[in-house]
């Protein structure tokens, strides 16, 4: 079964994709590695970038966290605050 | 306390919160807006957050702090939206017994929320703008 959850964008990734949030279409037991996999494929400017990572639900994810259809999560492109 | 704001930061307000009466030192390091990047001038920087996630990072960095450093206050306040040169974008305060306490926890504080915390700042210059660190 398919779930469908939308993915909050900051900084360099909204600016590439000029979208600040993506829907995105998860098969059932899909992780944060499926997500990035996919968000490549279909985002090939994300490439570009120095590193990606993900947050679930406000906490940085390793990529095999299996994502549910509640989560709130969140790509992380290098951070530089300060 | 940590704050996330979109408001000018008060260096005297931040002091007056971390003041301790068993404090021997009190470190304030404040981040400001430089005037150019690597000798190309710089017109303003545009900060933006995950706010909830920069907060419970913050928190996690003066967590792991109070675990360290046997600290009296602190504070930790971080601007976003868009900053001129010259503003500060960034305010650790530190309040310790003893300054080597206060210098040592307040650099780790900087230098963590730096790599880690959900804060992101596009240089904008008079030709063209950049997201900082983006690139490879």
């Amino acid at each position: 079964m398919n779930s469908s959850v939308s993915v909050l964008l900051f900084g360099i990734t909204r600016d590439l994709t000029g979208q600040s949030t993506i829907p995105v279409s998860l098969n059932e037991g899909a992780n944060v590695g499926d997500l990035l996999a996919q968000l490549h494929q279909s985002y090939p400017a994300l490439t570009g970038i120095r590193s990606l990572l993900v947050a679930v639900n406000g906490e940085y994810a390793e990529t095999d966290l299996t994502l549910t259809s509640n989560d709130e999560i969140a790509l992380i492109p290098p951070v530089s605050g300060g | 306390m940590i704050t996330l704001t979109s408001d000018p930061i008060d260096v005297a307000l931040a002091m007056k919160d971390i003041q301790s009466e068993q404090a021997g030192a009190i470190d304030i390091f404040l981040g400001v807006v430089r005037d150019n990047t690597q000798e190309r001038p710089v017109d303003r920087l545009e900060y933006e957050a995950y706010d909830r996630m920069a907060i419970s990072e913050m928190q996690k960095i003066a967590d792991s702090a109070h675990t360290r450093w046997p600290i009296l206050r602190y504070t930790i306040i971080h601007r976003k939206g868009t900053l001129q040169i010259g503003e500060i974008a960034v305010l650790i305060g530190v309040a310790t017994a003893h300054r080597a306490d206060a210098f040592e926890a307040c650099r780790y504080i900087i230098d963590t929320i730096k790599q880690t915390v959900p804060i992101w700042k596009k240089e904008v210059f008079t030709n063209g703008e950049e997201w900082v660190n983006a690139h490879p």
